[in-house]
């Protein structure tokens, strides 16, 4: 084994190779730092120059840039609150509210420093799993998997914030809206009105950008100036390094878990991020988690880089992708000729330790250059964020696209930044809504699945009863942790609005009662889970809607208001969003390529106020970003109905 | 370092700069598809209804370098992935908006064939629309657990005594309708156990014991369960089979031990399989695996067009660099063009509508599944 990994190393230390390597970390560099562009857009990318390259070169290709990604997506999060990428988005609870403080230096380079150790960990982990994982993998059932889930489930007691029944129903939006597309029990479609797009389900993607980034970028040009409140970087390079150093012990713990949950086959990276972040929650002593705790950071980004070496563990021994990233990278070694499969291990060992290395290698390298870069790149926190607004709705309105390419995912990003946006004002917590979201398909998949293979004794078994008992220190945790979080401050304006916050509350109730009329008209095992979790929703949300109405003494946490002093002279609450609606309905009518020109020109010379020779030259950047992104990605751009009439040319198509 | 710029995306390129230049410079490119026989310069996309990654996409980026440099003009290929709805979303767009000028192709597969099939509402393609100018078979090996006690045909009385044989199923409409027909034909009472995520999850089921029986496609067969089957773990009983030049069903040429299902089916009941659902397996094994991947373009495209594309596949089936590094994509399988090809879609893409209405209430007796 020494030796094979010696042999390994040598083999990867030509120049050539590592130049591909390099080259791999370079674009994997340039994606991450691209908002909500994450490795698989990556991937794609280099997938038809791979052809013809030699084995060790093109995987240490694949490898860096998937490595990469992890490290570099952490700019967008901590800079400006959008994720980086679908499976990277608990780092901005505490990220982003770091860089508004002025600390965004500190909070990046402890972001770097905890990736880096995150990939080796990942690394080293990978290299043990060669000899074991085969048996743990396949010891997992689908029994254990249906545990694991309900695991990530109980993080939404940490995650719910001041109003735990507020928690728990927005939790249960996300599963609801989770239950959308093809039922796995029967393949019946669920709410889908008869379209293709719903009859896939909600992208994730697009659900995530609405959720966490439209409500950020509208609450920020809201408040005119910049994203760093003292309009500073913070020279905190070196405060960041420290406070690595100081919480290593949770450095280990995160990218341990990170790694071992993202070897499992088929619960979905974003989860693995919500169960770190939670973990760090309720281990962590005086945490101010959600208000800029470096720890929060920490663990996170620590845990998505292992990752990404644990996901290699099924892709590579069982030629099962984890992810989109690895089904993309799964492809790659096809077309160079290597097959993933137990035959790699024992035939291909040299190959395997290649990738190993190629992973730590490229760790090291991608956190240089993000180092070398971060004192640039964080110079937009302290440009005015007007001129930064219409950017990050460019580049979000983008990344929704590239999921599915259909205006609908415009739509439905508006529909979700509403959403977003109302929820985050009145107090209704968003990380278990996306919680929510991410686990039901795996939950209801796997309770369907370990019910038709082993009936209820499923409950029995010893992985689950080890789970079960994971699953109980948790709860205990959190309901330790909950009693800090309901001791917090009101909101001062939180009694005025009652009203408009009991009719918000109707929208769960609303959503709720649709999916159950829908879940009747299915078949029993079509509609039993949507139907089901409907109906418990129902009776938790309704009187929590009518509480918040009409309550006498309601219990602390329950009335929120977040806006504070509405300032009529930097916009209404509404205003930013209906800009974004403007640039969506445009998009539907003459296509997004021409609509996002016109939206920088208004924005830039109405709102925020620019010269016209300004305005000119952000927008003609705008476009030229546009084009070479689409250019690259092969990329139509959303057509609307001007394209449907005349047959236009690329890029206006 | 020629790697990041592969030669020619010029149309793009070309393209890009002009809108830089003027953004709104439409209508001004040049004629397409002036001289049908010559792509140089041209960009071709080609439509891949499918996840990157996936085995379409892998098959089609396998072949991209192929055909460029067997096209005459040796025009740049883009891939284009148009997913949703199983592959129905992506020939939908394909179905409404490809000219016919050569340079919009697209790769369909078996899992795009079946709800046309099928009759699938969703589905706004019509095969008889569209000409060939590829087939690209696969085929399938079904396998079983050792505990079973079965070692081939000869214990079939055992397999069907067998109790509690589960199968993980994609989806009732799935490539796993093959499957199912084939257990439904042999009479085996198979619990089809749906919601897997693809065939490798279903593969970790059987591994894991979950699952007694399953298929993989021949590819994932050898490298992922042929070690399987060498430990003992797992025991190969019939491949599906493959087709021979004449259309008849044959022993797959990767498994010539192994039984094709027919062959297994005859020796298990008496009698040469037939009968309603016999016809059903049979289109949808043609669809499926026999005739599973195509290349297709608009059917009005002139002549001159689509034999320049045969031409092109026909150079790369006999280029030495495709025969070499073919395995780990295709297979032992011979990709066809020409007449073969025509011969096989019109097998994979038609099927009689009693046939169709049978397997529609099959589908709803068995599975309760309405289309």
């Amino acid at each position: 084994m020494m030796e094979a990994l010696l042999s390994a190393l040598l083999a990867l230390a030509s120049p050539e190779r590592l130049m591909y390597m390099a080259l791999g970390v370079g674009i994997g560099y340039a994606i991450g730092v691209l908002p909500a562009l994450g490795g698989l857009a990556g991937l794609s990318l280099v997938l038809p120059f791979i052809y013809g390259l030699d084995e060790v070169a093109a995987l240490a290709m694949l490898v860096g840039l998937v490595a990469v990604a992890a490290t570099a997506d952490t700019f967008s999060s901590i800079l400006m609150g959008i994720p980086g990428s679908s499976a990277s988005q608990a780092t901005i609870l505490d990220g982003f509210p770091m860089a508004r403080r002025g600390e965004a230096a500190r909070a990046l380079s402890a972001s770097f420093i905890a990736s880096m150790v995150g990939g080796i960990v990942g690394a080293v982990i990978l290299t043990g799993a060669v000899l074991v994982a085969r048996p743990l993998i396949l010891a997992l059932t689908t029994a254990e998997l249906f545990m694991l889930a309900v695991l990530g489930l109980s993080m939404v007691g940490v995650l719910a914030g001041r109003s735990f029944a507020k928690g728990v129903v927005a939790c249960g939006m996300g599963l609801a809206l989770g239950t959308v597309g093809a039922a796995p029990a029967t393949s019946e479609y669920r709410l889908d009105f008869g379209t293709i797009y719903l009859s896939d389900g909600l992208p994730l993607p697009v659900l995530v950008l609405g959720i966490f980034a439209l409500p950020e970028i509208v609450d920020l040009a809201r408040g005119g100036g910049t994203i760093s409140q003292t309009a500073e970087l913070g020279r905190g390079w070196f405060a960041g390094l420290r406070d690595t150093l100081r919480h290593w012990w949770l450095l280990v713990r995160s990218s341990a878990i990170g790694s071992v949950l993202g070897a499992i086959p088929g619960l979905g990276g974003s989860v693995t991020d919500w169960i770190v972040y939670g973990h760090a929650i309720q281990t962590e002593k005086n945490g101010q988690f959600g208000k800029g705790d470096v720890r929060g950071v920490i663990a996170v980004e620590a845990s998505n880089n292992a990752r990404e070496g644990g996901a290699l563990v099924p892709t590579l021994f069982f030629g099962i992708p984890s992810s989109g990233t690895m089904a993309v990278f799964l492809g790659g070694m096809t077309l160079i000729g290597i097959e993933a499969g137990p035959q790699l291990v024992t035939n291909r060992l040299d190959l395997t330790y290649a990738i190993i290395w190629s992973l730590a290698i490229a760790n090291v390298m991608g956190t240089g250059l993000c180092f070398l870069t971060s004192p640039l790149i964080a110079r937009l926190t302290v440009i005015r964020f007007g001129l930064i607004a219409p950017f990050m709705v460019m580049v979000v309105c983008f990344g929704a696209f590239n999921t599915n390419r259909d205006l609908a995912d415009l739509f439905l990003l508006l529909g979700i930044g509403a959403l977003g946006l109302l929820m985050r004002r009145y107090g209704w917590p968003r990380p278990p809504f996306v919680v929510g979201f991410v686990l039901a398909q795996p939950m209801e998949t796997y309770l369907y699945q370990a019910l038709q293979f082993h009936g209820w004794s499923f409950l029995l078994r010893p992985g689950v009863l080890v789970i079960a008992g994971l699953i109980l220190i948790c709860v205990f945790l959190g309901i330790r942790q909950r009693q800090l979080a309901e001791a917090e401050d009101e909101t001062p304006r939180a009694a005025e609005t009652r009203r408009a916050q009991a009719l918000f509350a109707l929208v769960p109730v609303v959503l709720f009662a649709a999916v159950l009329a829908d879940a009747l008209r299915q078949s029993f095992l079509g509609g039993v889970f949507p139907g089901g979790l409907a109906a418990v929703m129902l009776l938790i949300s309704l009187p929590l809607a009518l509480q918040i109405g009409f309550a006498r003494n309601p219990p602390g946490g329950l009335l929120h208001d977040a806006e504070v002093q509405p300032d009529p002279e930097l916009g209404g609450f509404w205003t930013y969003l209906g800009w974004v609606a403007g640039l969506v309905a445009l998009a539907a009518l003459i296509g997004f390529f021409l609509a996002n020109i016109l939206f920088f020109l208004a924005f830039l010379h109405r709102a925020a106020r620019c010269s016209w020779p300004m305005t000119l030259a952000l927008t003609a950047i705008a476009c030229g970003v546009l084009l070479v992104s689409a250019q690259v990605l092969v990329l139509d751009f959303p057509a609307g109905v001007l394209q449907a009439m005349v047959d236009l040319p690329w890029p206006l198509r | 370092m020629s790697i990041i710029t592969p030669q020619g995306q010029t149309g793009r390129r070309d393209l890009l700069r002009l809108g830089a230049a003027g953004l709104v410079a439409a209508g001004t490119l040049p004629g397409r598809a002036a001289r049908a026989q010559d792509f140089a310069g041209k960009t071709i996309e080609w439509i891949i209804p499918l996840q990157v990654g996936g085995g379409s996409d892998t098959w089609a980026r396998f072949h991209l370098p192929f055909l460029s440099r067997h096209l005459p003009g040796h025009p740049t290929i883009v891939i284009r992935n148009i997913t949703g709805g199983g592959g129905i979303n992506g020939t939908n767009q394909f179905a409404a908006r490809a000219r016919p000028d050569g340079l919009t192709i697209l790769g369909t597969t078996g899992s795009v064939q079946f709800p046309y099939l099928l009759g699938d509402p969703r589905v706004r393609y019509d095969y008889k629309a569209w000409a060939p100018v590829l087939a690209g078979p696969t085929g399938g090996v079904l396998y079983i657990r050792p505990e079973l006690g079965v070692r081939s045909v000869a214990d079939f009385a055992k397999l069907k005594a067998a109790q509690g044989l589960k199968y993980g199923s994609q989806g009732p409409t799935s490539l796993d309708i093959v499957p199912a027909l084939a257990f439904e034909i042999l009479g085996l009472d198979v619990q089809i156990v749906f919601g897997m995520q693809g065939r490798g999850p279903g593969r970790l089921a059987f591994e894991r014991g979950e699952t007694p029986i399953d298929y993989q496609t021949t590819s994932a067969f050898n490298a992922q369960v042929m070690p399987l089957v060498r430990e003992g773990k797992a025991v190969p009983l019939f491949s599906w089979g493959a087709l021979n030049a004449q259309g008849e069903l044959v022993r797959d040429p990767n498994f010539p031990d192994l039984p094709h299902f027919a062959e297994f089916a005859t020796a298990a009941l008496g009698a040469p399989p037939s009968g309603p659902a016999w016809e059903a397996w049979r289109t949808l094994f043609v669809a499926g695996f026999a005739a599973q991947k195509f290349v297709v373009l608009p059917k009005e495209t002139p002549a001159a067009i689509l034999d320049t594309y045969r031409a092109a596949f026909a150079r790369t089936l006999a280029d030495p660099e495709y025969k070499e590094k073919r395995a780990a994509v295709i297979g032992e399988y011979d990709e066809v063009t020409g007449e073969a090809c025509n011969r096989a879609y019109a097998a994979a893409t038609n099927m009689s509508d009693t046939t169709r209405a049978w397997v529609r209430d099959w589908l709803l007796r068995r599975f309760n599944h309405r289309m």
